[in-house]
C-alpha cells in the first residue's frame, strides 16, 4: 500500500464523521477572526441563541479596516475616520467581549494582520486544522497544518460546532528543486508556480510544496509561498515539518511548554508525506529557472520574469485568453511587447500578509539602505504585519533606513493590500506591491497593481520603474536612466 | 436558507472568465455588518461609471450602458451564464449575498472557484457546471434570442433549453438535499453533538498541546 501524504495524515487525525455521500465532519483546532467576515456570523449565533462551542480555539484581531498612520492610530478606534469601518471594528470588539473570545485590539502590540499574528503567537501549530474567514488562511499551512479560508456561514458553523463540513481534496505536490539565484525569493517561487499552473490549476487540490528550494526557505518564506496557494486556486497549501518549523515555534506564547513541548515535537516530526505517498498530480520546477517575477496583468497568473515583456494578445493560445489579455492590457495601460523594466511606477507598497514579516522588511531595507526613493514616486510605504514585527524592525533600525530613503513607515494592518482603509491607489496609478492580488480595483478604483517581492519593490521605488534587483544589489542602479514612456 | 427546487428563469450572459469576488462585490461594500442589501452593488465597477460607496443612493449614479445587466432585455434575469473559474479570489460571502439579493438563483459556468462554490450553496444559489463547448453554445443561443429562459430542475439535475434540449449536471447529494429542503447546516451538524464531544475528548487526550488550557498544564 502506498504511503500517506501529509494532507491525508492531517485529514484522518481530524475526521469526526464521514457521511455516505463523501461529506465529512472535520474538527477545527483554531479559528482566527477579523472584523470583516465575522459580524454576520456572531449575529447568526445570537439569532439562533447559540454559544461558541469552545472559546479557547478562537483568536481575534482587527486588521482590514485599521488606519496605518501614526497620528490616526494614536487615537485608537477613534482614529478610524470612516464611520462604517469604525462600526465594523467596534462590532468585533463587542462580539469578542460579550462572547468571551480573546482579541488583540487595535493598539495592542500583538495586533496585526491575522495571518502574521497567528504564527507569531504560536497560535498556529503543526498538526492543527486552522480556519479563518479569509482566503489567505493557507499561509498557516507552512507549519504542516490544514489551513484554509471559509465563508461567513462557515465561520458561524465553526463557532457553533467546532467542526466544518468538508470534502477531502485531491493531493498535488509542487516540487521546487535546486538552489535559488541570489536576489530570488519565496515570492518569486510562488509567482512562478502560479504563472505555470494558472489561477485555477490548483482548484480542488491541497498543494504540498516540497523540494530542496522549499526546505531552504525560512518560516517567513514558507508562509509567503503557502499564502498564495489560493491564487493558484488551491484552498490549502502546506509544507512538512523540519527543524526550521520547530525552531521557529519554540517559546512562542501559545506554543506548548515543558514536557508538553517534548511530546508535541516528537509527534510533529511525523508530519511529513511518506516517501512513497501517492499524489494525484506532481509539478516540478527547477529553482535555477526562476528569476525575479513581476505581474503585468489583472490576474496573478499574468506574470513574467523581470527580463521579460508584456505578452501580445494576438499570440494568445485561445480566444478566452486573448480576450483576457486584451482587457488586462487596456486596464493596465500597457502595450503588447512592452519591456517589464519600462513600466513606470507611481506608488510602492511593501506589506500585506504575503510579505510584511521581519525577513521581508530586512530584504527591502537592504536594497533601500543609503539610497533615495525616485522623485517620480508619489508614495512609497512600508506597513509591518504586526505590532511585534514593527517593534523588531525598529530595534534593528530598519525604520530609519526606510524613512531616510523616503519611505513612509506605518502602523500594522492590511492597508493598501485591499484598500479598505484610507490607503489606496488613484485611477490609472501603477503600484509595485508585495501583496497577493492584482485584480481590477483591488488597491483602489482604477488602480494598477504589479505583484513583486519586497526587494524588487524597494528597488522599483528607488529607480521609479521596475529593475532587476540582482543587478541593482550589485550597485548597477539604473537610477538615472529614463525608460521609454509607457503606452 | 431559501429552498431551491426548480427555476425557470431569464438568462443573462456575462462573457468573461475568472470573474473574481472583488468584481462581484467590491471591497468598500464589505463594511456592512448585515447580510442583505448588497444587490444594488453587485458588479458595481462594471455596472456604474463612477466609483460607488456604501449607503449611497444608487438611483442617481451613471449606468454603464454596455454592461449586460443594464440592458433592458436582461431585466429580471435569475440565471447567470458565465465563463470558467467564476468566483475566484477572496472568500467573501458577500459575493453570493449580492447575487442572491439581486435576484440570481442559478449560475452556470464551466468551473467555479472552491470557496465560492461552498458559499453559494449555503445561500440558496445553485451552481451548475457544464462543459466548455456546451457553455459556448448557450452563449450563442442567449445572445441570438431575446427572452431566452432556461428551466433548471435540481431534483432531476437537468437544465432544459427552450428548444427542449436536456443538459444533465452533477451536484453532490448532501448539498442537493440541503438546497431542496432549505436546511441549515448548523442544525444538521448539531445532531452529531455526541460524536463531536467524543472525538474532542480523544483528540485532547492524544494531543493536549492543541488546547490552550492543557498546553501548559503538564509543565514540569
Ligand atoms: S493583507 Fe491583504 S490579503 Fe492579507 S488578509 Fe489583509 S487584505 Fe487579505
Amino acid at each position: 500500500m502506498a504511503g500517506q501524504t501529509l494532507y491525508d495524515k492531517l485529514w484522518s487525525q481530524h475526521l469526526v464523521k464521514e457521511r455516505d455521500d463523501g461529506t465529512a465532519l472535520i474538527y477545527i483546532d483554531r479559528q482566527l477572526l477579523h472584523e470583516v467576515t465575522s459580524p454576520q456570523a456572531f449575529e447568526g449565533l445570537r439569532l439562533a441563541n447559540r454559544r461558541p462551542w469552545r472559546l479557547d480555539a478562537n483568536l481575534a484581531t482587527p486588521d482590514h479596516n485599521v488606519p496605518t498612520t501614526v497620528i490616526e492610530r494614536a487615537e485608537g478606534n477613534a482614529g478610524i475616520k470612516d464611520p462604517v469601518s469604525l462600526i465594523q471594528v467596534q462590532t468585533l470588539d463587542d462580539n469578542c467581549e460579550s462572547f468571551g473570545i480573546e482579541e488583540f485590539r487595535i493598539n495592542d502590540a500583538r495586533q496585526g494582520i491575522v495571518h502574521v499574528v497567528g504564527p507569531e503567537q504560536g497560535a498556529t501549530l503543526p498538526g492543527m486544522t486552522v480556519v479563518c474567514g479569509d482566503s489567505h488562511t493557507a499561509t498557516h499551512g507552512a507549519f504542516a497544518a490544514i489551513a484554509h479560508g471559509i465563508g461567513t456561514s462557515e465561520v458561524e458553523h465553526v463557532l457553533a460546532t467546532q467542526c466544518l463540513l468538508a470534502q477531502k481534496m485531491k493531493n498535488m505536490q509542487v516540487r521546487v528543486e535546486g538552489t535559488l539565484g541570489t536576489g530570488v525569493t519565496a515570492k518569486d517561487i510562488v509567482l512562478a508556480i502560479i504563472g505555470r499552473i494558472g489561477t485555477a490549476g490548483g482548484t480542488g487540490y491541497a498543494i504540498e510544496f516540497a523540494g530542496s528550494a522549499i526546505r531552504e526557505l525560512s518560516m517567513e518564506g514558507r508562509m509567503t509561498v503557502c499564502n498564495m496557494a489560493i491564487e493558484a486556486g488551491a484552498r490549502v497549501g502546506l509544507i512538512g515539518v523540519d527543524d526550521t518549523t520547530i525552531d521557529y515555534l519554540r517559546e512562542r506564547p501559545f506554543a506548548p511548554q515543558g514536557d508538553q513541548w517534548e511530546a508535541a515535537v516528537a509527534e510533529w516530526r511525523e508530519l511529513v508525506s511518506d516517501a512513497d505517498a501517492d499524489f494525484d498530480k506532481v509539478v516540478e520546477i527547477a529553482a535555477e529557472d526562476i528569476e525575479p517575477q513581476v505581474s503585468w496583468g489583472t490576474s496573478p497568473e499574468m506574470v513574467t520574469g523581470i527580463s521579460g515583456e508584456v505578452p501580445d494578445p494576438a499570440e494568445a493560445p485561445d480566444d478566452t485568453t486573448k480576450g483576457s489579455y486584451s482587457r488586462a492590457l487596456e486596464y493596465m495601460g500597457l502595450a503588447a511587447k512592452q519591456k517589464i523594466t519600462d513600466i513606470r511606477l507611481d506608488k510602492v507598497f511593501i506589506g500585506s500578509c504575503t510579505n510584511s514579516r521581519i525577513e521581508d522588511l530586512r530584504a527591502a531595507a537592504k536594497v533601500a539602505k543609503g539610497r533615495k526613493v525616485a522623485d517620480s514616486i508619489m508614495l512609497a510605504m512600508v506597513v509591518p504585519g504586526s505590532g511585534l514585527v514593527k517593534r523588531q524592525a525598529e530595534a534593528e533600525g530598519l525604520d530609519k533606513i526606510f524613512t531616510e530613503a523616503g519611505f513612509e513607515w506605518r502602523e500594522p494592518g492590511c492597508s493598501m493590500c485591499l484598500a479598505m482603509n484610507a490607503d489606496k491607489l488613484g485611477a490609472g496609478e501603477h503600484c509595485a506591491s508585495t501583496s497577493n492580488r492584482n485584480f481590477e480595483g483591488r488597491q483602489g478604483f482604477g488602480g494598477r497593481t504589479h505583484l513583486v517581492g519586497p526587494a524588487m519593490a524597494a528597488a522599483a521605488a528607488i529607480a521609479g520603474h521596475f529593475v532587476d534587483v540582482r543587478q541593482f544589489a550589485a550597485g548597477n542602479d539604473s537610477h538615472h536612466d529614463t525608460p521609454s514612456q509607457e503606452a | 436558507m431559501n429552498k431551491f427546487v426548480r427555476q425557470q428563469g431569464l438568462v443573462a450572459p456575462l462573457d468573461r472568465a475568472n470573474v473574481d469576488t472583488d468584481l462581484i462585490i467590491p471591497k468598500q461594500f464589505l463594511k456592512s455588518i448585515k447580510r442583505t442589501g448588497f444587490g444594488v452593488n453587485l458588479f458595481d465597477a462594471l455596472r456604474y461609471m463612477d466609483e460607488g460607496y456604501p449607503g449611497q443612493d444608487v438611483s442617481t449614479r451613471p449606468l454603464n450602458p454596455d454592461f449586460v445587466l443594464n440592458q433592458p432585455r436582461y431585466e429580471g434575469a435569475s440565471v447567470l451564464l458565465t465563463r470558467r473559474n467564476f468566483g475566484c479570489g477572496s472568500s467573501r460571502e458577500h459575493a453570493p449575498w449580492a447575487l442572491e439579493d439581486f435576484g440570481f438563483r442559478v449560475v452556470i459556468a464551466p468551473s467555479f472557484a472552491d470557496i465560492f462554490y461552498n458559499n453559494a450553496f449555503k445561500n440558496g444559489i445553485l451552481l451548475v457546471t457544464l462543459e466548455e463547448d456546451v457553455i459556448e453554445r448557450l452563449f450563442q443561443e442567449v445572445e441570438a434570442n431575446e427572452g431566452y429562459r432556461l428551466d433548471v430542475d435540481l431534483e432531476n439535475q437537468r437544465v432544459t433549453t427552450p428548444s427542449g434540449e436536456i443538459l444533465e449536471f452533477d451536484v453532490d447529494a448532501f448539498r442537493k438535499h440541503c438546497l431542496l429542503n432549505g436546511l441549515d447546516d448548523i442544525g444538521i451538524t448539531l445532531q452529531d453533538e455526541e460524536a463531536i464531544r467524543e472525538f474532542e475528548a480523544k483528540h485532547r487526550a492524544a494531543r493536549p498541546w492543541l488546547f490552550r488550557e492543557t498546553a501548559k498544564a503538564a509543565t514540569s
